[in-house]
């Protein structure tokens, strides 16, 4: 009896698999339906396209738009998946050229924002930054983004740009735990993008970078192949491309191209 | 078949289950170790532990673990001796406070660190501006935040000794003469000597391989708050392999401390 019980648990096993991989995996597909809208969208757009989808379901009635957020790697490696998406908004043009070269691209993808490096400093700036140079300072207490994360790769090369060697004090693993610091005033200044001191809601503030200096980021969009709903995708790219959807991004701190 | 074994004997063969469910126990402490020693690059391993971001971190995290451990044992075993000794309102309080950096997250501590003896923290602001002294980015901050999170071992340990302990013999000292101080080192020392040692070895463990409090209060910079812990976590951004030497490192160096101190000093009790 006991090895009926092991025969028919190992037969049972690949369903039980199934069902907790099905259950654990990210499938944003799932609830897809003729009037759904999938955007996958990268995380720095979270805000600003929250904004977004409810503009253009006002503005286009019976179009759910669903918002699939996360780092634009992992959503590129969700549609060489072939998990079904309509919109892809990526945060650099990297991600969205290996999906082109995959093939998922319906048509050309646009760049529909930029974003650029900003100098934070804590509401108040009582230290008194005013520029990059001001990062050589040693009496300052500075922190940038790890080496290795995107912010702080950039930082570094804004720096660079303008030859100027940071005293650094601290070395954040990333942007969040950056802003935090600042917010507290505890570092003097930092370098993160401009939509992260926007999005502190006046807690930091944010002193610009030369352009010459500057490293700017464009954000490509566009319809995928496989759309399962490609009119509405063309639809949510010219509501993007719109003043309307500019003026969105903008209020964000995204500027237009 | 009825049971022809002796009631109570001694020799009745331990419940198969509870092996089983006890191996299960111990493989969730191992797996992870073998996961790791399956990953390290045995053969580079003398070369990725030469770099400046190790020794330089090896060096800092033993500093710091091992001042910690020291103003633990200033402040913590009085503190012990308090709680266990002294009977007062809110003595209940103060033992869920003592307890509360062993389960709350670190990164909370680091933070409430940050708020409460950062720059404009409500302790740190006055400190900085009459003596100008600054915690978060230097090593002092390090030891702090390793005091925070590891003290509690050594004051828990401490506690439950000193109220195990048999009072009549404190007693008999001092009819016998002795003075106050002679019987704290004569007598209370020796008497919970053991558990102080674990305490002391369990705080220095704890203090070693902290993470979130240090990265969160103190930062991260090479040399003056890149504890080993932080190097890893560096590392497995750039360089897996440096990561998962530092790691090798951290193991044996921990694993050494509490099976030597453990097991020379526990048996006792």
């Amino acid at each position: 009896m006991s090895r009926s019980l092991i025969v028919a648990l190992a037969l049972l096993m690949p369903l039980l698999l199934a069902a907790c991989s099905d259950s654990i995996g990210d499938n944003p597909a799932r609830a897809s339906s003729e009037d759904d809208l999938l955007v996958s969208a990268a995380a720095s757009l979270t805000d600003a396209f929250g904004e977004m989808e409810t503009a253009f379901e006002t503005a286009k009635p019976g179009v759910d738009v669903l918002l699939n957020l996360g780092p634009s790697s992992g959503l590129r490696e969700q549609i060489l998946e072939g998990a079904p998406a309509d919109v892809f908004a990526s945060a650099n043009t990297s991600n969205m050229e290996q999906v082109i070269e995959a093939g998922e691209v319906a048509g050309d993808p646009e760049i529909f924002v930029t974003n650029v490096l900003q100098i934070a400093v804590p509401s108040g700036n009582s230290a008194g930054v005013t520029g990059l140079e001001d990062f050589a300072n040693e009496d300052l207490l500075i922190g940038l983004c790890a080496e290795d994360v995107p912010c702080g790769d950039f930082g570094r090369t804004v720096l660079e740009n303008a030859g100027v060697t940071p005293a650094i004090d601290t070395n954040e693993p990333d942007v969040r735990a950056l802003l935090t610091k600042i917010e507290a005033g505890e570092l003097d200044a930092g370098i993160t993008y401009v939509t992260d001191v926007v999005s502190t809601g006046g807690t930091v503030e944010g002193v610009d970078i030369p352009d010459e200096f500057n490293v700017i980021a464009d954000y490509p969009i566009a319809a995928l192949v496989n759309a399962p709903n490609p009119d509405a995708a063309a639809a949510f790219l010219a509501f993007v491309l719109s003043a309307e959807g500019q003026a969105i991004l903008n209020r964000y701190g995204f500027s237009s191209p | 078949m009825t049971t022809g074994r002796p009631a109570g004997g001694r020799t009745r063969r331990p419940p198969a289950v509870f092996i089983i469910l006890g191996c299960l126990g111990l493989s969730v402490f191992v797996v992870p170790l073998v996961g790791l020693l399956a990953r390290t690059p045995w053969s580079e391993l003398p070369t990725l532990l030469r770099g400046d971001l190790v020794t330089d971190a090896l060096r800092l995290s033993l500093v710091t673990s091992v001042a910690a451990t020291a103003i633990s044992a200033v402040v913590g075993v009085p503190l012990a001796w308090m709680m266990a000794r002294i009977e007062f309102r809110g003595r209940a309080l103060v033992r869920g406070l003592v307890t509360l950096p062993l389960v709350l997250p670190p990164v909370v501590g680091g933070a409430a660190l940050l708020f409460a003896m950062g720059r404009r923290g409500l302790i740190g602001e006055p400190l900085n501006q009459a003596t100008g002294l600054l915690l978060p980015f230097s090593t002092w901050g390090v030891v702090v935040a390793n005091t925070f999170v590891a003290m509690p071992f050594l004051v828990i340990t401490v506690e439950g000794a000193l109220r195990n302990l048999d009072q009549r013999f404190e007693g008999a000292a001092a009819t016998l003469g002795a003075g106050r101080w002679t019987v704290l080192r004569r007598v209370t020392l020796p008497m919970i000597g053991p558990s102080l040692v674990a305490g002391l070895v369990l705080t220095w463990a704890r203090a070693f391989g902290e993470f979130g409090a240090t990265i969160t209060f103190a930062g991260n910079l090479q040399g003056r708050t890149q504890t080993l812990p932080l190097a890893v976590f560096v590392a497995l951004e750039s360089d897996r392999d440096v990561a998962v030497a530092i790691s090798l490192v951290m193991v044996v160096i921990s694993l050494t401390v509490l099976i030597a101190l453990r097991e020379r000093w526990w048996k006792v009790l």
